[in-house]
């Protein structure tokens, strides 16, 4: 593997898109997301997609194809809610490890041939690490403010089997996407920083958060800069936001950040806010033009797409990211 | 250093001293100890809230006593500090000699904290496992200058100590020097044995030489201990603090735990007094001790009073205050200030009606509009539950102790989501309002609402979700509830959840009423409506709504099907011109009026748009009885009559107008050709004698039987052979308005001078109704016997139509110029077009006559490039002119 320190320093890297949008267009039904395996499971799991890993390989890989086709770097594995807290939905606990081991075998299987069909232009895979469904600094119950559904030590070991799978199955970078609640997240580094110890590896690591609405917060809270604060004492390949807002309305905090941080910068956006249906509608050239402003405003290392995105829409942002240089990594005292 | 809390605190060479406070620490405070002990946690939280808001930069936590479980009340106490974002927006500093309770503190903490503190004491193993730890938790770190052997007390200990352990930090843990934070140890002067002379000045040294030989170390203290030996001597003890304070800030000191209530501001320490101090802290003399502890006699007793911190809030009226207290989540004073309001109401239910849900009102829209987050409401649900808790017994005395709930309300989250924060707090704020709520939280089955529904015999179903699949869900929850003939309202919430979605989607499906309700305290309202014995009409006024907000909705945003320019002009409105009625005007040409007198035209003034401009919905005259506008309507409406009269009797504003009825035929489908008066062709103004107006055709796919309308097809095309008609006019009765609003203004009467626009606007209305009649009647005298009220005009229901360049039949602004050009409007009355085409002065009219029986007024819709290239090139404009023009209109 090339390291992807280099080539940041001389070019943009693309992420992929949305995976769940790719999905949602075989509409599988729940005979399907059940599979020949799975087929008298006690529980529903129509909705599972990191299922499909097991259960339809094809589809997942076709995506990742369709994604480095569209000129992506970086493909996510399909892992966002691979941990025993987000599996617990399913009663699938137990499969925390074979689906985060498989759906990065899947990835990085596509990414090899990709690589070696055009050697230049190596392909990476980005472990990707979800925020799980439990918030460790907010109390669901209004009349318990002191009370927590998930502690930092729980949180710890889910993510640390899913780091340690992850690994296994050969990912090139870990990703820590959709930040909601600062303190999963630093557990979710703290559990890296365990087995990079206990295995004596380094491995770069992706930060990511989420800005949830105009407040300009976190949903726990922080402000842009208490974020980057909070997750600085690791040393990161980048730091950034995805999803909640489209790439108009992120440029705001992605500018703060950008100002901020001494580490590389990425996003990567949900394809405009959606409408009164769920759906999103910001075309590819639409979320282009937005990121070309992000490109002409060098705020940014590493771009792709969340909610709603497409291989059309990496194309689109890929071909703009072509043209401009990287940002420039910043030193401060 | 940057540290955070839910706010970042960025501490640079350049930052003032860093300010910790002192209070939460039940070592240095009985109060705060007594209240941990008693579990008097809220109390606890106005300890950490007042120095935050007295200035604390961070807060140190400390639950070191032997009688208390630390590590019980420290996650307790920080977690409970999460939930106050007014507190932790500041980082934290987690105080504690015992490395389990920093652990656990650290283990909820999401922004950056300070641990305070680590050392050498246990030796250098435990030093760098917690050191480690410490960075993998992502804090800084207070380094105590102690080792195997104790607690550095002279300067060459001091420095060794910070020496070694900034070494062993950087060197071999790795951890970043900018978050290092040595505290060198603050002992006790003035304790009159001879080993403590040095203690301040040794202080100091070391302070000095860390911050030159450890770069970027950061230095600490807690001041309040050199005092300590002149305890029960508050004057002395403020003046010694804030001395040393200086000094050590002018050698490096760049943090420190500071009680501010314990210290003099420098410059105000008595001069004397001063010098005494400072003889002491640089010991500049042998006997420096002695003479200050004489001098201290001198001052003693004249202990400064504690003055009670007044909140200025407090005396701000009931309301103000309730409302404060939610918006800020403050309990310390709801119960008193509701009871105040239960003694003023008849009913203790008044005051959750009334001052607590206009309270959570103004919650509800700062929420909305991003200025307050969700932490924040979360709170401030919290200080509404306490006050309803307290109404209670209240409301259930007057029910003679009878428990009886207002209705049962079904609440779940929707199969397939998780998040219930929304759903909760709605829970909350009705169970507050007395209604039963039975929860089913999240990810519930479709089976399970529809079975909880029945068996429990709910008054009302309440749907959450924020992740979008959810939209789905709950579409096919209602279809469920449907299927079973189940008849329970529902209500729908959560944050992709919308008004258009809901009376889209979900109500078409199901037969008893959908409500969506964007806010907990909406929720409130919308449920006590529902549950009215009387809800018929309330439940058919949301029906209805819902139904017109479909169809609005749905022709707004359907994706639509278009037709070819031509295709839609083939599916013209036809007129069948050998019957239709047209009447030849009586007189053909232009004419002007230069002094209207305007009193005429009250009896033509629609009053209701007025209200409108002033916020106040409903319809005139019932406005002025409503029940909750209609106050302020009456008032209004006085005032406006007042000044309407004013304007009558003292002539405050001119009225002018100009209408042309011309002979006409439609060209070439779209184009109306306007036949010139000979009197304006030979003002040169025109080289044509003729002119063209341009319309626009509808060109979005109708349904059989329905044409594409364009508004040339109320005129009778040339081919016909059949001589048709048109006008135009423009009318204004804004001359003078400026200048009366200015008046205003430079009396600072805002008031009044938005009034005199207001009703010069209703008047130049009135004037364009009145002109029209005359018009009608008189002048083209096609509906000479015509007989109808004022409100007969507000409907539209006399014969032919008006329409307005720049409104929905014809949205092309350019067409004024055309009506400029045509009635010459600039030199006969005065009024002009902007550069943007806006009529000046404002309050002007301008628009067409059509007399047709057959002709309405309609919408235009969205349009197609294949017609505004036809438009652009009938126009003689370039095609990016004419998109500029016709934007709003052009489909995507």
């Amino acid at each position: 593997m090339s390291d992807i320190k280099n080539i940041l320093q001389k070019h943009i890297l693309v992420l992929d898109g949305a995976m769940g949008t790719m999905l949602q267009q075989y509409n599988f039904s729940e005979e399907d997301f059940r599979g020949e395996r799975f087929k008298d499971y006690p529980s529903s799991l129509k909705g599972n997609n990191d299922l499909l890993s097991l259960t339809q390989p094809e589809a997942i890989a076709t995506i990742h194809a369709k994604y480095f086709e569209a000129g992506a770097d970086i493909v996510e594995t399909n892992t966002f809610s691979g941990t025993t807290i987000a599996m617990a939905d399913y009663d699938m606990e137990d499969l925390v490890y074979e689906l985060n081991y498989e759906s990065a075998k899947i990835a990085k299987k596509v990414a090899e041939e990709f690589t070696k069909q055009n050697p230049d232009k190596p392909r990476f895979v980005a472990g990707s690490i979800g925020p799980t469904n439990k918030t460790a600094s907010l109390s669901p119950d209004v009349n318990r403010p002191e009370y927590r559904a998930i502690t930092f030590d729980e949180l710890r070991v889910a993510y640390k089997q899913q780091v340690e799978a992850l690994i296994d199955g050969g990912v090139d970078l870990l990703l820590v996407e959709t930040i909601f609640d600062t303190l999963n997240a630093k557990a979710a580094l703290f559990a890296i920083e365990e087995v990079k110890e206990d295995r004596d590896i380094d491995i770069p690591i992706m930060v990511s958060g989420t800005i949830t609405d105009a407040s300009g917060r976190t949903l726990s809270g922080q402000t842009v800069e208490a974020f980057l604060a909070s997750v600085s004492h690791i040393p990161l390949l980048s730091v950034g936001f995805n999803c909640a807002l489209g790439a108009e309305q992120l440029k705001p905090y992605l500018q703060r950040l950008s100002n901020e941080t001494e580490f590389y910068t990425s996003a990567h956006p949900n394809a405009g806010l959606p409408n009164a249906f769920g759906e999103y509608e910001e075309s590819p050239k639409q979320m282009q033009a937005y990121i070309e402003e992000y490109l002409q405003d060098d705020l940014i290392n590493i771009i792709g797409g969340c909610c709603g995105t497409s291989p059309a829409h990496i194309k689109a942002i890929a071909a703009v990211a072509k043209k401009y240089a990287p940002r420039k990594l910043q030193t401060q005292a | 250093m940057t540290l955070s809390g839910l706010e970042p605190l960025v501490v640079t060479p350049e930052s003032n001293f860093i300010n910790v406070g002192e209070r939460t620490n039940v070592t240095g405070s009985r109060k705060f100890l007594r209240l941990i002990k008693e579990e008097k946690y809220e109390e606890a939280l106005s300890v950490a809230r007042d120095q935050v808001e007295g200035g604390a930069q961070i807060i140190d936590v400390n639950m070191d006593e032997g009688m208390l479980d630390g590590k019980y009340a420290m996650v307790k106490f920080l977690n409970l500090i999460a939930s106050e974002p007014d507190i932790s927006r500041v980082p934290l500093m987690i105080d504690s000699s015992k490395w389990e309770i920093i652990e656990a503190g650290l283990q909820v903490a999401q922004g950056k904290c300070v641990v305070n503190s680590i050392s050498l004491k246990e030796g250098e193993a435990e030093f760098i496992r917690q050191a480690k730890l410490v960075k993998r938790y992502g804090a800084a770190v207070i380094v105590m200058a102690f080792d195997e052997n104790g607690q550095a007390d002279t300067y060459e200990r001091r420095i060794e100590i910070c020496e070694r352990s900034y070494k062993i930090l950087v060197d071999i843990v790795h951890f970043a020097p900018q978050d290092i934070i040595f505290d060198p140890n603050i002992f006790p002067v003035a304790t009159g044995m001879d080993e403590h002379r040095l203690n301040a000045l040794d202080f100091f040294r070391a302070t000095k030489w860390i911050r030159e030989n450890l770069p970027y170390a950061n230095v600490s203290g807690g001041v309040s201990n050199v005092s300590f030996s002149f305890r029960g001597n508050n004057t002395v003890r403020e003046a010694i603090n804030a001395a040393f304070l200086y000094h050590a800030i002018q050698n490096g000191m760049n943090m420190g735990i500071v009680n501010p209530t314990m210290l003099e501001v420098y410059d105000e320490i008595d001069k004397d007094l001063l010098k005494h101090v400072e003889d002491v802290l640089f010991d500049r003399s042998d006997d420096a001790t002695e003479r200050l502890l004489d001098f201290a006699e001198t001052v003693k007793g004249n202990v400064k009073e504690d003055v009670t911190k007044v909140l200025e809030w407090r005396s701000n009226p009931l309301q103000e205050r309730i409302t404060h207290a939610l918006v800020k989540g403050i309990d310390a004073f709801i119960i008193e200030d509701v009871e105040q309001a239960r003694q003023e109401v008849t009913r203790p239910i008044e005051v959750i009606e009334g001052h607590l849900m206009i309270g959570m009102s103004v919650v509800g829209d700062l929420f909305g509009s991003g200025k307050m987050f969700l932490p924040q409401v979360v709170k401030s649900a919290r200080v509404m539950k306490k006050a309803v808790a307290y109404l209670q017994p209240f409301i259930e005395a007057e029910k003679d102790g009878k428990q009886e709930f207002a209705g049962k309300i079904l609440m779940a989250t929707v199969k397939g989501d998780v998040h219930d924060i929304g759903k909760n707090i709605v829970s909350v704020v009705l169970g507050c309002n007395n209604y039963e709520i039975i929860d089913l939280g999240v990810m519930v089955p479709p089976e399970k609402i529809v079975e909880t529904a029945i068996k429990e015999n709910v008054d009302i179903i309440g749907l959450s979700g924020l992740i979008t699949p959810s939209l789905d869900e709950m579409v096919y929850v209602s279809k469920s509830l449907e299927k079973k003939n189940i008849t329970i309202p529902i209500i729908i919430g959560g944050a992709t959840t919308s008004r258009a979605h809901t009376s889209v989607k979900i109500a078409p499906n199901y037969s008893n009423t959908v409500v969506h309700i964007n806010d907990a305290s909406r929720a409130v309202t919308v449920v006590g409506e529902l549950l009215n014995r009387n809800n018929k009409i309330y439940k058919e006024q949301i029906r209805e709504e819902y139904d017109k907000f479909r169809e609005q909705f749905l022709s707004r945003t359907r994706k639509k099907e278009f037709l070819t320019i031509e295709d839609a002009r083939k599916n013209k409105f036809a007129i069948d011109w050998k019957t239709s009625q047209i009447t030849k005007p009586k007189q053909l040409g232009i004419q002007d009026f230069q002094d209207f007198d305007i009193t005429k035209l009250e009896d033509f003034i629609d009053w209701s748009p007025f209200f409108r401009s002033w916020d106040l919905h409903g319809k005139y005259p019932d406005i002025l009885t409503d029940e909750v506008v209609g106050e302020q309507a009456t008032e209004l409406f006085k005032d406006a009559q007042e000044l309407l009269q004013r304007v009558f009797q003292e002539k405050l504003l001119k009225a002018k107008a100009v209408f042309g009825l011309f002979p006409a035929n439609t060209v070439n489908d779209d184009d109306i050709e306007v036949v010139l008066s000979p009197r304006a062709q030979s003002r040169g103004l025109s080289n044509e004698d003729t002119l063209n107006f341009l319309t626009l055709r509808q060109q979005s796919k109708k349904a059989v039987g329905k044409p594409n309308l364009s508004i040339s097809d109320f005129i009778a095309p040339k081919e016909s052979g059949i001589q048709d008609y048109m006008g135009a006019f423009c009318v204004s009765t804004g001359f003078g308005t400026a200048e009366l609003a200015k008046q205003f203004e430079d009396a600072h009467d805002d008031y009044n001078s938005i009034m005199i626009k207001a009703l010069a606007d209703r008047l130049a209305e009135a004037y364009a109704e009145y002109l029209h009649k005359e018009v009608r009647t008189k002048y083209w005298s096609y509906a000479a016997d015509e007989k109808l009220s004022n409100q007969d005009l507000i409907k539209e229901s006399y014969k032919g139509i008006r329409p307005a360049p720049g409104y929905p039949a014809c949205p092309d602004h350019l067409e004024k110029r055309t009506i400029w050009e045509l009635l010459d409007v600039d030199n006969r009355i005065g009024v002009a077009l902007t550069e943007s085409l806006a009529m000046w002065p404002a309050a002007s009219v301008s628009g067409y006559y059509f007399a047709n029986p057959e002709a309405k007024y309609f919408g235009l819709g969205k349009i197609k490039e294949d017609q505004l290239a036809d438009y652009a090139k009938r126009r003689a404009i370039g095609l990016e002119e004419a998109e500029k023009w016709l934007s709003p209109n052009l489909a995507d």
